[in-house]
């Protein structure tokens, strides 16, 4: 077995079948990022040449104007610093209480524990546009109609329920045996869950936190009936609320595209090494 | 090997009689007074009360609207269970469940069992030959659909998927196969194909970044003596990729399962409904009876069945995942 072992590192298939499988996931890498491209690609044509030659032919040049009237016309700088104060707060929030669900019920494992998280998931479940009128009631009457700390409320229950199914789900096979150690160390269970779970589960928090970012970033039906006042606005919003005006032609929807998604896109690539910066469980510090 | 930590290091000196009890006295070695533990149902009160103000008055309220007829302004009126009655016999709303077997295939199916293979492929076979950075860069390639709002999405595949000069019929114009050429969303034959492609194309990045952080938590021990009994890539996939991130499979396969049949969004943007309803589904009927007919009362009514219907799925899909678990 002397061969096997030394090459046990680089196993299957060797020489060109690598680069066939390569080769096939590049494949699918540009199938994937062909759509971001052409939206680029017109971002940056004047509305002349794009309906003198169509969505699809490469831009002569770079035409910055699209870009600088949207951000203009939306007050752009405004609207970013809202959509981030938003996401970023349910982000963080909602894998809090994700992790303190999960606590409970994949490791706690309370009783009716399989009822307590469907009416948890009903946070999902539930169709946004059943949610609108009854929300807009209770906002109304709790004086929060038109302030972003509602929707921060709003959205941090609603992506709650994918952090307490995705986390309870995995630490419910979590080894007990850490957990016992930690126990005997003297640790109560405060202790144990941000000392011994929380690390432990950090690739997965993670992975919550880029989507609750990202999912609440563009969220539409909620801001928009919620956030009336200009100030209060979000990217998504302002970009939906043009659109639905049809005021814009296809360049200036393309940079509005471009604006829209380019601080999401920014934070994936920035929070992305840490999914995979994992701490597997045989290595806790 | 990594040096074990000191956590795992030494095995746990289990208490004989106390099977991991929670409130187990500490051994007799041990000079720690007994302590009353926080009951992990405490745990659960933030989240609980939030998801009371949020969820549940608001679909208690929504139950109440939907035995009404109400226009969104003015004054409710009870009607008793008329739309329900209404409902019952609403062969368009019947009908529209049909379109959503394709959808919940193109949404949930598929793209967990792409993203399950493209996952195993990222992490098992290019992370280790070409470098954790090429599989991330892949990643993040496949992921990125994801990140694009939905309105956006449907432009621009409008623009591709276009009968004439759309990228590609031009395509397959340039590699000679006019006769595969189509109008892929006019057609009522291909629209719901046309409108399935797009969502997977959307969906496929969801279940593959869960699935590689999930494959983090893995001894990669089991992965290395695998190989050293010579085993192929399929038979790693199968005996340890599958099993050891079981809980991510029923994870993406329930969740995305809810968000096809919650799945407005796309159908609105591309197609409307259409053609000739080829295309509508459930959760849009509910959307054009709140908003576009503001028949609230109507629309809430169908939203309930609709969240009924799903939790009813949740729960029978949590039982098999849970009696799963026990095996």
């Amino acid at each position: 077995m002397a061969t096997v072992s030394a090459t046990a590192r680089r196993p299957g298939p060797g020489g060109p079948g690598r680069y066939a499988v390569l080769l096939a996931y590049l494949v699918l890498a540009a199938v994937m990022l062909l759509p971001f491209l052409i939206v680029l690609g017109n971002a940056v044509k004047t509305p002349a040449e794009y309906s003198q030659n169509g969505p699809l032919a490469l831009p002569e040049g770079i035409y910055l104007d699209g870009l600088r009237d949207f951000w203009e016309r939306v007050d752009y700088g405004d609207k970013l610093l809202n959509s981030l104060l938003i996401s970023g707060s349910v982000a963080v929030l909602a894998v809090v209480l994700s992790v303190l669900n999960a606590y409970a019920l994949g490791i706690g494992r309370v009783k009716g524990r399989l009822w307590v998280l469907v009416l948890f998931l009903m946070a999902n479940t539930l169709p946004q546009e059943a949610l609108v009128y009854p929300l807009y009631f209770l906002a109304k009457q709790t004086g929060l109609y038109d302030t972003r700390i509602s929707v921060i409320i709003v959205f941090t229950v609603v992506q709650t329920a994918f952090g307490t199914y995705l986390l309870s789900s995995v630490l419910s096979g979590f080894p007990r045996e850490i957990l016992e150690a930690a126990r005997i160390d003297g640790a109560n269970r405060w202790q144990v869950l941000w000392r011994v779970v929380v690390p432990v589960s950090r690739p997965t928090l993670s992975v919550l936190l880029v989507f609750f970012f990202i999912w609440t970033w563009n969220e539409f039906l909620i801001p928009l009936v919620f956030l009336v006042s200009n100030d209060n606005q979000t990217v998504s919003v302002a970009l939906g609320v043009l659109q639905g005006q049809r005021l814009m032609d296809a360049t200036m929807t393309s940079a509005s595209a471009v604006l829209g998604v380019l601080p999401t896109v920014a934070f994936f690539l920035i929070f992305q090494r840490t999914l995979t910066r994992g701490v597997t469980v045989g290595a806790i510090k | 090997m990594t040096p074990p930590a000191s956590v795992t290091a030494t095995p746990s000196p289990k208490t004989p009689g106390t099977p991991g009890g929670p409130d187990a006295p500490t051994g007799p070695g041990r000079s720690r007074p007994v302590r009353r533990q926080i009951p992990y149902a405490l745990f659960l009160l933030p989240g609980g009360l939030l998801l009371l103000v949020v969820i549940i008055v608001p679909f208690l309220m929504n139950l109440a609207l939907s035995f009404t007829e109400w226009e969104g302004v003015g004054e409710p009126r009870w009607v008793g269970a008329d739309n329900y009655r209404e409902l019952l016999g609403d062969a368009e709303f019947w009908a529209s469940f049909r379109h959503n077997i394709a959808v919940t295939l193109a949404m949930a199916v598929i793209p967990t069992f792409l993203g399950l293979v493209l996952a195993a492929g990222l992490f098992d076979f290019i992370g280790k030959r070409f470098g954790p950075r090429t599989a991330a860069f892949l990643r993040a390639c496949i992921y990125l659909p994801q990140v694009l709002p939905i309105a956006v999405a449907g432009i621009v595949w409008s623009w591709i998927l276009a009968p004439d000069s759309g990228a590609l019929n031009e395509l397959l114009g340039l590699a000679g196969l006019e006769s595969l050429q189509q109008d892929w969303l006019g057609d009522p034959g291909k629209a719901l194909f046309s409108v399935m492609g797009v969502m997977v194309w959307v969906q496929v990045g969801f279940p593959l970044v869960i699935f590689m952080a999930g494959l983090q938590r893995v001894d990669p021990a089991l992965y290395e003596a695998a190989e050293i009994d010579g085993a192929s890539w399929w038979l790693r996939f199968r005996h340890i990729t599958v099993p050891q991130i079981r809980p991510e499979i029923f994870v993406s396969l329930l969740w995305c399962t809810i968000a096809s049949l919650k799945a407005f969004a796309f159908i609105y943007v591309l197609t409307k409904g259409g053609p000739g309803g080829a295309t509508s589904v459930p959760s849009y009927y509910s959307f054009e009876n709140f908003f576009d007919n503001t028949r609230v009362g109507y629309g809430a009514a169908v939203a309930t069945v609709l969240a009924l219907i799903i939790i009813a799925l949740t729960v029978v899909f949590l039982r098999r995942q849970s009696s799963g678990e026990e095996d």
